[in-house]
């Protein structure tokens, strides 16, 4: 008996070592199922203030990581508003003022439409595993699913958020809950995300609640009503010409 | 003996020369000491009355829980049937609605790209009501330009104009959030620039029409304050004060847009700051007659060491003690009063000048966000007068005390033996 032991011993250490996935194994499966070439997505996003609770919907265009284009399609007030981000440069239009605004500075770390998203939330389309170094923490049950627990640190000073804990489910490699940080260590926002749909061979979830944990309320609910991968999409809706189209 | 204690003063001038220079010093720094307090003191409840908190102020519930952050979002909305029966309740008040809300001004090339940006601090008020423009002093704060006559045209300040180096008549763009969080734009008109004396204003601040700013928060019939004005136009904290616990008795509730009304000491710390000012005052006031009576004890004291031969000689024909100590009070009042009214001429002469022309301390506020003119202008006020004028005379006179019961401790043998020498 001890001799079959210290034969299999050794091979089932040796097997558990290649199957074990590293945490930046585990970054780059999220980055296939979260990015793609091209991405059109028609949302809704539900903004709840103390007053009353506001649905504004949405259509998106994105070509990789650095460059997105959004046409507001209501409600009334604010249909028409256009919003183009090329790599770190983010534009709004508004059809009644006919102007575009560059937002830059300070202002991007302001509330879109009075949602718990920032336009930097808006503007980051990062790849975590290379805008991150990630560390293993315990594996824990999230929405009754098996997930991955990383801690991911930024490699470099100019990301929103310095620090990141992502709960990842360990069948789909999607993650389903957030945490973001701020360089002080302060909690600033959390994401839930559910309802993950296999579209195309990729898991994607198509509800996201943001929560700015420095304000009062139940969150931002974003809700993808449709959404298409690796499409065509033309070269002139990344240009500031399309805003006033 | 009045007569003979003022003979005697004038005759002998190393008797009264210094201690009524001593006094017209210390009553003319008293006098203007208190009169600049005074008016710094008047000129922060003006600013703040004006400005941010008028005599009385009507917000929600939600409102007044953040007031600092001005969160418009928690206002008034549809509130106009309401103002009007807040209205009538309270007559003998001018009411007046505003709106403070922040944005970000962006300045447009010629092909309407963002050329130059700032951050901006909106106050709306009624400019088709004179009351409304009279009470922050529109028009004289005027630099150039007019105030808005037609929707959609703002005023600006100098300092923000000259920085995004815009003309008059130009078209800025405002981009803020609505009451309910939504994106909002509107386009404006630059009309003319503003200089209220204020930096906390003057760094960003614009004005604009009350139902401009209605369009662009989406605050239809609503506002985020509630100004009211005592008739008179000067506070009175008891009156502003009676006036707010009837109003909240009547309408305030738990409910979180509730109307609720708060009374300038309530806010931005001026209940405390003003208690602490009257305190302030009557410091100054003691501490000057600590001082002055210090100063004269010991003057009398060295001036009585030369007037023992004359006490021992009165002693010694028979006049009393008692009578003497009376002199030296008599001598001391005189003298106190003469002080008092040079220095308080001379003190009148100053404040009338600084009443007039103020001091500016412009250089002094302008990284504070605190409500106070530039230029702060001394009261002129009869009470603080009277206040800078009465220490004079208790302070000689106290002065007096001591140094007389300095030279009645020494025995009438001893002030005697000082007329042989």
């Amino acid at each position: 008996m001890k001799k079959i032991l210290s034969i299999l011993l050794p091979i089932l250490l040796f097997a558990g070592t290649i199957c074990a996935i590293t945490a930046e194994e585990i970054l780059a499966k999220v980055d296939e199922n979260m990015n793609a070439g091209t991405v059109k997505s028609t949302a809704r996003m539900i903004v709840e203030t103390r007053r009353a609770t506001r649905t504004m919907s949405s259509v998106s265009y994105a070509k990789g990581t650095d460059t997105a284009f959004t046409e507001y399609t209501a409600p009334a007030r604010e249909k028409g508003t256009k919003m183009l981000k090329i790599k770190d440069d983010l534009w709004l239009y508004n059809p009644s003022t006919d102007r575009v605004i560059q937002i830059s500075g300070n202002m991007l770390k302001q509330s879109v439409m009075g949602s718990d998203l920032s336009y930097e939330d808006f503007m980051e389309e990062i790849e975590l595993a290379e805008a991150y170094i990630a560390t293993m923490l315990e594996d824990k049950i999230y929405d009754e699913r098996r997930c991955y627990v990383l801690d991911l640190m930024a490699k470099t000073e100019n990301l929103a958020y310095s620090r990141r804990v992502i709960y990842v489910d360990k069948e789909r490699m999607v993650p389903l809950y957030q945490e973001l940080y701020a360089k002080s260590g302060k909690k600033l926002k959390t994401m839930r995300l559910s309802k993950v749909t296999k579209i195309k061979g990729r898991w994607y979830p198509l509800q996201v609640v943001f929560k700015d944990e420095l304000k009062s309320g139940n969150g931002t609910t974003m809700i993808i009503d449709e959404i298409s991968f690796d499409i065509d999409i033309p070269d002139h809706y990344f240009t500031k010409a399309v805003l006033r189209k | 003996m009045l007569k003979f204690v003022l003979k005697g003063l004038i005759r002998d001038r190393s008797r009264s020369f210094f201690p009524v220079l001593i006094v017209t010093a210390g009553v003319l720094v008293t006098v203007f000491l208190t009169a600049f307090m005074s008016g710094y003191m008047e000129s922060m409840v003006r600013q703040n009355a004006r400005f941010d908190t008028g005599h009385v102020k009507i917000v929600t519930n939600a409102y007044a829980d953040k007031i600092s952050q001005k969160p418009y979002d928690l206002g008034f909305i549809d509130s106009e049937s309401d103002f009007e029966q807040w209205k009538r309740d309270f007559p003998s008040i001018r009411w007046t609605p505003r709106i403070y809300f922040g944005a970000l001004m962006d300045v447009p090339d010629e092909e309407g790209n963002t050329l130059e940006q700032g951050d901006v601090f909106g106050m709306a008020i009624d400019l088709w009501d004179p009351g409304a423009v009279q009470d922050i002093h529109l028009q004289e704060a005027l630099v150039q330009g007019r105030i808005p006559q037609a929707p959609s045209e703002i005023l600006i300040s100098q300092e923000l104009f000259s920085k995004l180096r815009l003309q008059l008549d130009s078209t800025v763009t405002l981009l803020g959030s609505t009451l309910h969080g939504a994106m909002s734009f509107q386009n404006y008109i630059i009309s003319g620039t503003v200089s209220f004396g204020v930096h906390a204003l003057d760094r960003g601040g614009i004005v604009t029409d009350i139902e401009d700013a209605r369009l662009f928060l989406d605050m239809e019939g609503g506002a985020s304050e509630y100004f009211g004005f005592l008739p008179d136009g000067i506070y009175d904290d008891g009156e502003a004060t009676k006036i707010k616990r009837e109003f909240n008795a009547r309408y305030n509730s738990e409910d979180e847009f509730a109307p609720q009304m708060l009374a300038l000491t309530d806010q931005n710390d001026l209940g405390f700051m003003l208690s602490y000012a009257g305190l302030a005052l009557g410091l100054i006031n003691v501490v000057f007659i600590l001082i002055i009576a210090i100063v004269l004890w010991n003057a009398g004291l060295l001036n009585s060491i030369r007037r023992y031969g004359e006490f021992g000689l009165r002693l010694a024909m028979g006049e009393r003690k008692g009578r003497l100590y009376k002199w030296l009070l008599v001598e001391a009042l005189a003298v106190g009063v003469v002080g008092s009214l040079i220095g308080a001429a001379l003190g009148i002469g100053l404040i009338q000048y600084f009443h007039v022309h103020g001091i500016d301390f412009g250089a002094f506020t302008q990284d504070t966000s605190m409500m106070v003119e530039n230029v702060v202008y001394l009261s002129a006020d009869t009470k603080n007068l009277i206040l800078g004028i009465i220490p004079g005379p208790v302070a000689t006179v106290l002065g007096a005390m001591l140094a007389g019961i300095g030279i009645f401790r020494r025995n009438t043998a001893k002030l005697f033996k000082e007329l042989e020498t």
